[in-house]
């Protein structure tokens, strides 16, 4: 073996064990809730807990809306800006960063300041209110990745053309964006999707501040007072994360293809 | 002939440049016409005005009789094709076919039938279920154009529709669309850089060069009544003589050092004078021939053999010309080097203005 390719596997199996040595050691006290023998009770509990079902139906939920809103704003946003205002691209590239520079403690302190009861716009004021809030947050939180995805979807078809052989045709701009450029960027939409979900599964801070029964609230509540159990989410959290990067590998073979067949 | 589609004093500027100045153009219904011309001489653009993808910064565009200026692309009622073919990668050939007529509304039996008709039409029956991926680029410009003309639009435009395509499809391919466009009796507007393409399609070819109309007329004319240096220059292959005016008495001029007798001389002209002559490759003969009045001397510099036609470089001195003749199985082309005679009609010299 070459002395360079030696050292490359070395390098990668650091990596590797970096990576998956806490996660092993995390899943094997995970089963270690019986004394001196591996069970799964420590799922089975998590699993049986009504506040998991809870806060994990309620995340799933408000994540679903958030990719909702979020496809609704960043989609039709970044086709016209790749339309009509090129130019544009690098200030809303700039915009879209701004949720990872700003920390959701800032954000959220911004929301309760700027929707409180006192407000215009109370929407602290309601529990309604508050799951509106948090799902607006979330969208702000998600659209670095919801906007990168939609627009290197938008990158690999010919927009302009498209849009133009559409509108020739009769069609108006929300029958173009709905049945041409939609389908043929959907893939890319539903991985900004997943990513989205990964991302609010997780969430504490935003969640906690609003005072909302969310996943990642009940996570630290759990991993704050039992052993085994929050061991048990840890793993059950990586694996809906991997599931969902799972999902956009699977649905990347599905893309609408482009190319032609050489004559 | 009724007027169909009527531009007037068209103008169109992007920031302080000016692409297309002051374009006045009429078609009749039902023809082909080829707006022809180098990139960047504003052809493509005056497609997409009468597409309605640009706006005219100044100037009317009339189909009969209603002014379309300001009319949205989708309510023109104008078919397309682009070069790019554009068809619709999430929607198979029958889809992409039908999107027009689903759009205007029409039932789902109509869309069949005539996506049906259309696909008869463009040679590809049953092929209704295909991906734009799984065709080739020949079959999936002829989809695109059976897209264009399905929903029976006034007009049809196409934008450099074979470009993208290999030399022997691009033949076949725009014979089919003339044959279809005649079919049809479609009032077309085709553009293109290639002017092999514009001659052999066209009822007339408008050739264009830096945002203004240098000649309109049909192929034969173009090519053998050029009116610019211009249009000479660009439609087909040109040989041009930089002569001196030997006399004005008897009308002959010097080509390098040769003289020779012109049928006539430019008004104006006089003793010393540089004067422009050019020539087609094509009516310019190796050897005598009994109707040529000219008669030059050369040098054979190179051969390209190109099949059924020979090209040779002969130089004159400082002049060089480009001679065509066609491949003789029985007699061996001129070789380098071989002095040769050259004879020319001098009434297929021309004589061109600025």
């Amino acid at each position: 073996m070459k002395r360079s390719k030696l050292w490359a596997w070395i390098t990668f199996g650091v990596a590797v064990a970096y990576f998956l040595v806490p996660l092993l050691a995390t899943f094997e006290f995970s089963l270690r809730i019986r004394r001196g023998t591996y069970s799964l009770d420590a799922y089975a509990s998590v699993f049986s807990d009504p506040r998991f079902q809870a806060t994990f139906g309620y995340s799933l939920l408000v994540g679903l809306f958030a990719i909702i809103v979020g496809i609704f704003i960043v989609v039709p946003a970044a086709y016209f800006v790749r339309l009509r205002a090129p130019h544009l691209r690098p200030l809303i590239e700039f915009v879209t960063l701004l949720p990872l520079i700003i920390p959701p403690i800032i954000l959220v302190f911004g929301y309760i300041r700027l929707y409180n009861t006192s407000s215009i716009l109370p929407l602290t004021g309601s529990t309604f209110g508050t799951d509106i809030l948090l799902v607006l947050a979330y969208v702000a939180l998600a659209l670095p990745y919801m906007y990168r995805a939609v627009d290197t979807g938008l990158r690999t078809i010919d927009v302009q053309t498209l849009t133009e052989a559409a509108t020739i045709l009769g069609a108006n701009q929300m029958v173009i964006l709905a049945r041409v450029i939609f389908p043929n960027i959907i893939v890319a939409v539903l991985s900004g999707a997943f990513l989205t979900l990964a991302i609010v599964i997780g969430e504490f801070t935003i969640a906690s501040l609003l005072n909302r029964p969310a996943f990642g609230p009940y996570l630290q509540n759990v991993g704050a007072n039992r052993a085994f159990e929050p061991a048990a989410l840890a793993v059950i959290s990586f694996v809906i994360t991997w599931g969902a990067m799972g999902m956009i590998q699977l649905l990347s073979r599905f893309a609408p293809k482009t190319a032609a067949l050489t004559d | 002939m009724t007027e169909f589609l009527r531009i007037e004093n068209l103008v169109k500027s992007f920031g302080a440049t000016t692409v297309v100045k002051s374009v006045n153009l009429s078609f009749n219904a039902g023809e082909f016409v080829t707006l022809l011309g180098p990139s960047g001489c504003g052809k493509t653009t005056i497609l997409r005005m009468v597409a309605g993808f640009e706006r005219p910064t100044s100037g009317s565009i009339t189909v009969e009789g209603r002014d379309i200026t300001d009319l949205a692309p989708n309510q023109r009622q104008i078919g397309m094709v682009f070069q790019a073919y554009a068809l619709f990668p999430n929607m198979n050939v029958g889809d992409n076919i039908g999107f027009g007529l689903k759009i205007a509304g029409k039932s789902r039996d109509e869309i069949k039938s005539r996506t049906e008709e259309m696909l008869k039409l463009i040679g590809l029956p049953g092929y209704e279920k295909r991906y734009p991926y799984e065709m080739s680029g020949g079959q999936q410009q002829r989809v695109a154009l059976a897209r264009a003309i399905a929903p029976r639009p006034r007009m049809l435009l196409l934008d450099e529709p074979l470009s993208a395509l290999d030399a022997k499809i691009r033949v076949s391919l725009r014979e089919e669309i003339r044959a279809i466009q005649r079919e049809l009796g479609i009032t077309t507007l085709f553009v293109t850089h290639d002017q092999e393409e514009a001659l052999s399609i066209s009822d007339r070819v408008v050739v264009m060069n830096a945002g203004n109309v240098e000649q309109v007329g049909e192929p034969f004319e173009i090519y053998n009544k050029p009116a610019t240096r211009f249009v000479a220059q660009f439609v087909g292959t040109l040989n041009t003589i930089e002569a001196t005016v030997a006399s004005t008495a008897d009308n002959t001029v010097s080509i390098d050092g040769q003289i020779v007798k012109l049928s006539a001389l430019p008004a104006g002209a006089s003793n010393g004078n540089p004067i422009a002559l050019t020539l087609r490759p094509e009516v310019m003969t190796v050897g005598t021939r009994p109707d040529a009045d000219i008669t030059l001397n050369g040098t054979v510099e190179e051969a390209h053999f190109l099949g059924s036609v020979i090209r040779l470089s002969i130089s004159l001195g400082r002049t060089v010309l480009n001679i065509d003749t066609f491949n003789d199985q029985r007699t061996a082309p001129p070789a380098r080097g071989d002095h040769v005679k050259i004879s020319i009609a001098s009434k297929d010299l021309l004589i061109l203005g600025a």
